[in-house]
């Protein structure tokens, strides 16, 4: 699957709710698109941003800054960031980096 | 695992995976973006960014930021009081509440947002200032502990070693680039001067104005036409416009004769070889002996020639060609005592004398030349410039540079008795 498809896999939800799925290229440079797609989103009025994380194993350094980076966006925005579906080990350094202090991390269950 | 065994794990990831980011051959600017990155990440630090420092401008320049809002200048003037501030702390994380003492930080105190900028990081590598870092506050609210700065040193010593690099690389550029620009310069110059020198050389004798000139355009061509290099062709052409330098120091009444000279004045004009070979020795051609083709320029292949009688493979392969040139633009232009040959005479007797005055592969190359002009195979019309529309039209003059050709043994005679 290519970056454009993954990137624009965006499910609308009611009550102005946006979900935008991290990947596995969230590790990388190509993760700013992320922060773009989310910025994308606060732009149109969305006032939840929901990351998924089903499909991330890992999130490495790069990732943080670009998580931050959406979290930054978001609070500047006055809306809301939900990280769902995340794997132990990734709420583990959330809650050890304060990223859980800025958004919502709900676990894998 | 404890927090702490992680939290390790999470940095040294991080300054790993710099140490490689900025070691690989990838975009400067990327690097720096990602090493942005990976600096913020690693400590969860919510913004900031990266300037690199030009000291011939005294500018700092951002190269990547992150949350740090859009009235961050993108630019800073620093003066020596900063540099020299910088250079003292060294590579180690400044307070925000203790960079009061920097000039720049002052003229700008009112656009950093102290809530949103909590420390910078002067990059000095090699007792030189190469940017600065610019950082935000952590994710955790919590103050930088001594362990944070740490971390903050070693992955800011990676990140100013890639700018160090760069600037090195940068300056490699720019002194490359000069020395390309001065050499050009140089080459112009060069040629220009060699040219203004063969228009010297045939002001002398105006019954052959323009010979020269003339002398190294066919030269040139003979070199393209052999499938010599840009750099050979042109020493050709220089070897062409230069070969009758000697010319200059032979009396003016000599050279402009009406008349068939005699013995005397011919000897004086035959010295006109040797003395332009001491006149060019200074000439330093790096592909081709310019000298030894104006000393050589009348020497034939099979001996009879003058300085020296230099037999076939004991002349230079540039006095050969000069030699040809010489020769066919005597043929074709009009002279003191005789009218210029025509077309066809030209070309058979420089067929005959193959391999007696000429190099028969030197020969053909100036067929082939002419022959691909006239098929209009070259797209350029060099030789009808030269000769003349109505001399390039003579009739036949294709088919019988073809068959000449066709005709020519590619060694000479002379050549293949000296192998015996
Ligand atoms: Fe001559």
């Amino acid at each position: 699957m290519d970056l454009e498809t993954q990137t624009s896999r965006v499910q609308r939800m009611e009550d102005k709710t946006a979900v935008v799925f991290a990947d596995d290229y969230l590790n990388k440079l190509t993760g700013e698109k992320i922060e773009r797609e989310c910025r994308l989103r606060l732009n149109e009025g969305c006032t939840e941003l929901v990351v998924n994380f089903s499909r991330t194993e890992i999130v490495n350094s790069i990732g943080v800054s670009i998580l931050l980076g959406v979290i930054d966006s978001a609070s500047n925005a006055g809306a809301n960031v939900v990280f769902s579906d995340v794997n132990e080990n990734t709420v583990e350094l959330f809650e050890m980096l304060g990223v859980s202090k800025h958004a919502l991390v709900n676990s894998k269950s | 695992m404890s927090e702490n065994a992680n939290k390790l794990i999470h940095t040294f990831g991080a300054l790993a995976e710099l140490g490689h980011e900025v070691t690989n051959k990838s975009n400067f600017q990327d690097t720096i973006r990602t090493s942005l990155h990976l600096l913020l990440g690693s400590l969860a630090i919510m913004r900031g960014g990266v300037a690199r420092y030009s000291r011939f401008e005294h500018e700092l320049n951002m190269l990547a930021v992150r949350g740090l809002g859009d009235e961050f200048p993108l630019s800073f003037s620093l003066c020596d009081e900063d540099e020299r501030q910088f250079l003292t702390n060294g590579l180690y994380p400044i307070e925000i509440s203790k960079a009061g003492v920097l000039p720049f930080f002052q003229v700008h105190d009112q656009t950093f947002d102290p809530a949103k900028l909590q420390l910078l990081l002067p990059l000095v590598i090699r007792d030189e200032t190469v940017g600065v870092v610019f950082l935000g506050e952590k994710a955790t609210g919590e103050p930088y502990t001594d362990y944070d700065k740490e971390i903050i040193c070693a992955m800011g010593r990676h990140i100013g070693g890639a700018i160090a690099q760069r600037n090195m690389l940068s300056e490699l550029e720019r002194r490359s680039d000069e020395n390309r620009k001065l050499y050009e310069n140089l080459r112009t110059t060069y040629s220009d001067t060699v040219k203004a020198f063969a228009a010297a050389i045939d002001c002398k004798d105006k019954y052959t104005e323009g010979h020269s000139v003339r002398v190294g355009k066919y030269s040139e061509i003979i070199g393209a036409e052999l499938g010599w290099g840009e750099d050979e062709v042109e020493g050709a052409a220089v070897a062409g416009y230069l070969h009758d330098v000697g010319k200059l120091t032979v009396e003016r009444k000599i050279i402009n004769a009406p008349y068939r000279i005699n013995a005397k004045e011919s000897a004086e004009l035959n010295k006109h070889p040797a003395v332009g070979y001491e006149i060019l020795l200074p000439i330093h051609h790096p592909y081709t002996d310019v000298p030894l083709a104006a000393k050589y320029h009348h020497e034939r292949l099979d001996g009879r020639g003058y300085p020296d009688g230099l037999y076939d493979r004991e002349i230079p392969y540039i006095a050969k060609i000069v030699n040809l040139a010489d020769s066919f633009d005597a043929m074709t232009t009009d002279r003191p005592y005789k009218r210029r040959r025509p077309a066809n005479e030209v070309f058979e007797d420089l067929q005959r004398n193959s391999g007696k005055q000429f190099a028969p592969e030197i020969v053909a190359a100036l067929f082939r030349g002419l022959l691909k002009e006239l098929n209009g195979e070259s797209g350029e019309k060099r030789f009808r410039k030269l000769l003349g529309r109505e001399y390039m039209e003579t009739e036949g003059l294709a088919p019988m540079l073809k068959n000449s050709l066709n005709g020519m043994t590619p060694t000479s005679p002379l050549t293949m008795i000296s192998l015996d």
